[in-house]
C-alpha cells in the first residue's frame, strides 16, 4: 500500500509534462520541407555523382586523361576517351563517361584523381524511366553549351611540326639506303612481281 | 405526419452530422498527429488537404472486398454493419440542445450504456470472424478491456445518477446551473472526489473507444492491425469510422455528465454551440492525448482499471451517497 498514492501523483505529473511537451511541439512550425515545391539546400559535403571541375583559370577541365580513375573503379563504370591535338600539350579529354547504372559511389576515382579533375556533384535530383539517362557524358555536363576547342599553343605547334618534319626526314634518310640495298640486290624485280 | 417529419429531418440531420464528423476527424486526427510531430500532415488534396477524406473515401470504396478463405463468412461481413449500427443508434439519445434531442428517453444514459457495449461484441465478433490468430487474440484483448473499464465507467455515472436522480441525459443536463461551478465536475458539495471523477470517466471513455494509450485491440506491433487485419475496402473503413463515432459519443457523453452539455459556462446564450464547442475540445484532448502517449502493456492496463480506477470510484460513490444523506 506504501507509496500507492505517490505513484498516483507522480504518475499524473509525468503524463502532464508529456502533454506539454506535445503541446509545445504542436505550436512551434512544422520543419517538413515541402521537396517537390521547395528546394532542398545540399551541404557542400554530399556524395552524389562524380562531375568534372572546371578551372577557373582556364574555363576546361583539369583531366590529364592518365586513366587512373578507370583503372581504379572496382565497378568499371568509367570510360575515358582521349586523343593527341597537334599544338596542345598532354592529350585532351573527348568524353569522359559514367555509368551511373553501376557505380556505388565509392569515390576510389576521385581519391585516385591526380591533378584533382573530379569531385562529387551535388546533384540529388535523379530519376527517370530509361536506364540510357544514366550514362552520363560528364564532360559534355560541364559543358552543356558545347565542348570548347583546347588551346593550340603556336610555339608548342611549331616545335611539333619541326619535330614531325624532322622524324619523317629521319625516316626517309633511313628508308633511302634501305630502298637502295635492296634495288641493287633485284629491287627492280621485285617491283614487277607486285603489279 | 408531424412525427413522420421529426423523425426524417433528425434521421437526415444525424446521418449528416455523423458524416461529416467521421470524415474531418479522421483529417483532424491526421492534421493533429503531424502537427504534434512538427510535419505538416495532409496537403496535396484541396486547400490545407481538406479533401483528402473524399479521397480516402473513394479509394476504400473502390478496393475489391477479399474475404478470406479459412473466415467465418457471416460472421466476417457483419462485423463491421454491427460496430456501425450502435454508433449510429446512440446519437438518438443525445441532446445537443434544450429542444435539439432526437429522443428524449427516461432512461437515456442505460441505453447509451446498454449500445455502447455491443461495440465491444461487434469487435469481438470481428476477430473471430476473420479466422486470423492476430485478429482473435485482438478481439479478446479488447473485449477483457472493456469488460474492466465499464466497471468504473458505470460506477462513476452511477453517482450522477444519484446527485440528478434521473436518467434522463437532457435532465441531468439541465440540472447543471447555467454558470461553470454548477457543472458535475465542480460539484463538490455533492462530493469533493468529482473532479477526479471526471478523471476516471474520461480515462475510461479512452479506454471504451480503444483509443491510444489503450489501444490493445488494434496495437499494430504486436498484432499486425489487430481485429482488422482481414478487412480491407469499406470493411475496414467502417471499423475507422466505428472509431471516430465512438470518439464523438464518447466525449458527448463526458460533455453532458461533467461539462453541462449545452448549459453555458458564463451563463449567457445556453445552446448546442456550447455543446459543440465542449465535445470537439475533448475531441481535440483525445487527439493530443493519443499522439503524446505510447501504447500501455496490457497489464498495465488491466492494473489501471482494477487497482486504481475501481477503487477512487467506488470511494467516490461512497462519498456522494453519504453527502446526499447528510447535506
Amino acid at each position: 500500500m506504501s507509496g500507492y498514492f505517490t505513484d498516483i501523483i507522480t504518475g499524473l505529473k509525468s503524463l502532464a509534462v508529456g502533454l506539454q511537451i506535445t503541446n509545445k511541439e504542436f505550436l512551434t512550425k512544422p520543419i517538413t520541407l515541402q521537396y517537390p515545391h521547395e528546394a532542398v539546400k545540399m551541404t557542400p559535403r554530399y556524395r552524389g555523382h562524380i562531375e568534372l571541375i572546371k578551372d577557373p583559370e582556364t574555363g576546361m577541365n583539369k583531366c590529364i586523361s592518365c586513366g587512373m580513375c578507370e583503372k581504379g573503379c572496382p565497378s568499371g563504370c568509367i570510360t575515358v576517351k582521349s586523343e593527341k591535338r597537334p599544338g596542345v600539350k598532354g592529350k585532351v579529354l573527348t568524353a569522359y563517361i559514367l555509368n551511373f547504372t553501376t557505380c556505388s559511389l565509392c569515390g576510389q576515382c576521385v581519391e585516385n584523381c591526380k591533378p584533382g579533375a573530379i569531385g562529387f556533384s551535388n546533384e540529388y535530383n535523379l530519376a527517370s524511366t530509361r536506364r540510357e539517362d544514366y550514362i552520363f557524358d560528364l564532360l559534355r555536363k560541364l559543358h552543356p553549351e558545347g565542348i570548347p576547342e583546347p588551346e593550340v599553343d603556336p610555339e608548342l605547334l611549331k616545335k611539333e611540326l619541326e619535330k614531325q618534319e624532322a622524324a619523317k626526314q629521319a625516316a626517309a634518310a633511313k628508308k633511302e639506303p634501305a630502298k637502295k640495298a635492296p634495288a641493287a640486290e633485284g629491287g627492280e624485280l621485285k617491283a614487277e612481281e607486285k603489279s | 405526419m408531424n412525427e413522420l417529419i421529426r423523425l426524417l429531418s433528425y434521421m437526415i440531420g444525424i446521418a449528416a452530422f455523423l458524416g461529416l464528423n467521421l470524415a474531418y476527424l479522421g483529417w483532424v486526427e491526421r492534421k493533429g498527429a503531424g502537427h504534434f510531430q512538427r510535419r505538416t500532415g495532409p496537403k496535396e488534396v484541396g486547400p490545407y488537404g481538406l479533401l483528402q477524406p473524399l479521397a480516402d473515401g473513394l479509394k476504400l470504396m473502390s478496393k475489391q472486398l477479399i474475404i478470406p478463405a479459412n473466415a467465418d463468412k457471416a460472421l466476417y461481413m457483419c462485423a463491421p454493419i454491427l460496430i456501425m449500427v450502435p454508433a449510429v443508434l446512440l446519437f438518438v439519445a443525445i441532446p445537443f440542445g434544450e429542444h435539439l434531442v432526437p429522443r428524449e428517453f427516461n432512461f437515456g444514459l442505460i441505453m447509451m450504456f446498454a449500445f455502447a457495449s455491443v461495440g465491444g461484441l461487434s469487435i469481438l465478433i470481428g476477430g473471430w470472424g476473420s479466422g486470423n490468430k492476430y485478429s482473435l487474440i485482438a478481439g479478446a484483448r479488447a473485449v477483457s478491456q472493456n469488460v474492466a473499464y465499464e466497471i468504473p465507467m458505470l460506477l462513476t455515472a452511477i453517482n450522477i445518477v444519484m446527485i440528478t436522480g434521473s436518467m434522463d441525459l437532457n435532465e441531468i443536463i439541465r440540472q447543471q446551473g447555467s454558470y461553470f461551478w454548477n457543472w458535475n465536475i465542480f460539484r463538490l458539495d455533492k462530493s469533493v472526489l468529482m473532479p477526479v471523477s471526471f478523471l476516471v470517466f474520461f480515462i475510461c471513455s479512452l479506454a471504451e473507444t480503444n483509443r491510444t494509450p489503450f489501444d490493445m485491440g488494434e496495437c499494430e506491433g504486436e498484432l499486425v492491425a489487430g481485429y482488422h487485419t482481414e478487412y480491407g475496402g469499406m470493411g475496414f473503413g467502417l471499423f475507422m469510422m466505428a472509431e471516430y463515432a465512438n470518439l464523438v459519443i464518447g466525449c458527448s457523453l463526458t460533455t453532458i455528465l461533467f461539462l453541462g452539455g449545452w448549459q453555458s459556462p458564463i451563463g449567457i446564450w445556453p445552446g448546442p454551440h456550447w455543446f459543440l464547442l465542449k465535445m470537439y475540445f475533448l475531441v481535440w484532448c483525445f487527439v493530443w492525448i493519443r499522439w503524446t502517449y505510447p501504447r500501455t502493456t496490457f497489464w498495465g492496463l488491466l492494473n489501471l482499471s482494477w487497482k486504481y480506477l475501481i477503487p477512487f470510484s467506488l470511494v467516490n460513490l461512497l462519498l456522494t451517497a453519504l453527502f446526499i444523506k447528510v447535506f
